[in-house]
């Protein structure tokens, strides 16, 4: 019992610290799921650049993927929140229709083509994604319904309202201002105007989850509930919080939905919820929480369209983009359940080693 | 006699038919070691759940400091200058030691990125790494999660945030029980330290050697009530023992 020993262990945690940070830069990068899916990635496009050259790996094309992508991006943020949490939101389809269905209704009845009404438009699709949201969260958080089962009925609520609304035929009355600026306008010559709003939500929303408060609860909530619980974090306000996010980047989306398409689209969204969680998940996000960045569900949403757009190009029949998109899927789910085992077994996470060796330390 | 930090008198707490605490005293002196012991249901979990905050008592009083106080919730007891460290250890696996340590107490950074909740890493990293080194934590890595960690690492993690945070009183729930020989010798230094600084320590544990070696007063729990409180250097483990399972008895501190 003598106090050399304890004297000798402080600076080694400094020490060890000092030597992992000498080589933890790119390191960290390669072992990153999200950078190793973005590599994946590279190779796609690569490949079909290579098979296509005059079509595919041209600006237009790129920009034409990149502006599908969009309105899936703004989507994605709030849907890698809420699956760091450990949750998942089915309803942002529906809630996207709903939200779009009811701003277009407000604004034909407003009247006038002017940014005025579009404005509106835009405040009342955002509101009312966001009481969508506040409604999932409260169910989920208080009344301790799980989030599967909730939002697979606030999807039905949502399109069969928004259905009710119309009648069941599309608004297509959307203020012009809206489709010329934001739905095919472009900033900087040929930068679509939707895909710029979108970047800008992916870094507000890839800042918020890594560098702030909020963020670092989100992560501990799916982390474990009750250490958070236990130090002072509000877990059930910050569940609503999240799921209002969600909802409430749905509702934006429904206006960017209508300013691109013109129209309500009522029966169009019906597997956005389910390409949008693939997406988060292909991105190295886990599905059991605490785990998950933005960059890689926005590489995770460039995979399937990378690959749908390759196959039209490259003359495969596109049916086959499902195929690859649902391969890639199951791959990016295992590969999270071998860094989760291994994680659990104490060992450092190197997917690497694990896919090419068999080889341990 | 000073006052104690902490004191509990008459506690009871029934789950059904089960009665975990039972009319029961307790008391904490400042700058003290007390080791809580007791068979399995003795009730020393839920005292010290009942004592953090964790759990609602059916009747009895909690006084801090001498003046009587309702314990509702740990951050409570955390706003007291009371931490508890979980035979679980309530750590979040995913994040790493520094986030584990701040979670819930960040630290903002300055200025308008402060006001939008922007946390100021570098502050939180370095007052992390001098209270491991502190400790003489042998914490392997700051970045990585904890979930990737030993059970010591773990262990040490949740040790010292407690004792980071802890301004009066420390509660360890079986600190030692899952251990290899240099952690657990580590954290009975430890716990020795954090007493230097201070700060009441209490601690249950199962094994006679370790409450023998590190504490300076030793209460025993039978059946949800008090058996005895007795001062680690008046007693042995063979009277101990013989307190824990009923076959002596013994009242006086």
């Amino acid at each position: 019992m003598t106090n050399t020993g304890q004297l000798q262990m402080g600076p080694e945690t400094t020490s060890i610290e000092i030597a992992r940070k000498k080589d933890t830069p790119f390191k960290k990068i390669l072992k990153a799921q999200s950078f190793q899916i973005f590599l994946v990635l590279v190779v796609l496009v690569i490949i079909f650049s290579a098979l296509a050259p005059t079509t595919f790996a041209q600006l237009s094309n790129l920009r034409l993927v990149v502006q599908n992508a969009s309105i899936l991006a703004v989507l994605g943020v709030g849907m890698t929140y809420i699956i760091i949490t450990s949750g998942i939101d089915l309803s942002i389809g529906s809630v996207l229709v709903f939200s779009g269905v009811v701003a277009a209704l407000v604004m034909r009845a407003i009247g006038g083509d002017n940014w005025g009404t579009a404005l509106i438009g835009v405040v009342v699709a955002t509101v009312v994604g966001l009481l969508w949201g506040i409604f999932n969260g409260v169910l989920i958080a208080k009344a301790k319904v799980p989030p599967l089962i909730v939002t697979l009925g606030s999807l039905g609520m949502a399109l069969g309202l928004a259905q009710i609304l119309t009648g069941g035929v599309d608004v297509r009355d959307v203020p012009s201002v809206l489709t010329t600026t934001i739905g095919y306008g472009n900033i900087f010559g040929s930068i679509p105007v939707l895909s710029v709003i979108a970047l800008v939500i992916v870094v507000i929303g890839a800042l918020v989850l890594h560098k702030t408060k909020f963020g670092l609860h989100t992560y501990a909530v799916g982390s474990s509930e009750e250490a958070a619980r236990r130090v002072g974090v509000k877990v059930d306000a910050h569940l609503i919080k999240v799921y209002a996010i969600s909802g409430g980047l749905a509702g934006f989306a429904g206006i960017l939905s209508l300013s691109q398409f013109s129209t309500t689209a009522i029966a169009g969204q019906s597997q956005t919820n389910l390409n949008v969680i693939a997406a988060v998940v292909i991105g190295g996000t886990s599905l059991f929480g605490g785990f998950g960045t933005i960059f890689g569900t926005v590489v995770g949403l460039f995979i399937p369209a990378v690959l749908q757009n390759g196959f039209v190009i490259t003359g495969v029949q596109p049916f086959w983009q499902q195929v690859a998109v649902g391969a890639v899927l199951i791959a990016a789910v295992y590969i999270d359940q071998m860094r989760r085992s291994s994680a659990a077994r104490g060992k450092p996470i190197n997917l690497w080693r694990n896919l090419v060796s068999r080889k341990t330390e | 006699m000073t006052t104690p930090i902490l004191e509990a008198r008459g506690l009871s707490r029934a789950f059904g038919h089960v009665r975990a605490l039972d009319e029961l005293d307790f008391e904490v002196y400042p700058g003290e070691v007390t080791a809580l012991i007791g068979d399995n249901g003795a009730g020393k979990s839920t005292l010290v759940k009942a004592l953090s905050g964790n759990l609602r008592v059916d009747s009895g009083v909690i006084k801090f400091e001498g003046k009587q106080i309702q314990m509702t919730s740990p951050t409570m007891a955390s706003g007291l200058g009371i931490e508890t460290v979980y035979q679980d250890l309530a750590l979040a696996p995913h994040l790493d030691p520094v986030q584990n340590m701040y979670l819930g107490r960040e630290v903002m950074r300055s200025g308008l990125a402060g006001l939008l909740g922007v946390m100021d890493v570098n502050a939180m990293r370095g007052a992390s790494r001098r209270a491991f080194d502190e400790l003489g934590a042998t914490v392997r890595s700051l970045s990585s999660p904890v979930g990737s960690m030993s059970g010591g690492q773990r262990q040490a993690v949740a040790i010292a945030r407690a004792v980071h945070w802890a301004s009066k009183l420390v509660f360890l729930d079986e600190p030692t029980a899952a251990l290899g020989v240099r952690q657990t010798k580590n954290v009975l230094e430890t716990i020795r330290r954090v007493s230097d600084k201070g700060i009441a320590v209490v601690f249950i544990s199962h094994s006679m050697p370790h409450v023998m070696e590190v504490s300076d007063r030793v209460q025993v729990l039978r059946l949800g009530h008090r058996a005895a409180t007795v001062k680690a250097k008046d007693t042995s483990m063979e009277e101990l023992v013989g307190l824990m399972t009923g076959a002596n008895t013994r009242d006086t501190a």
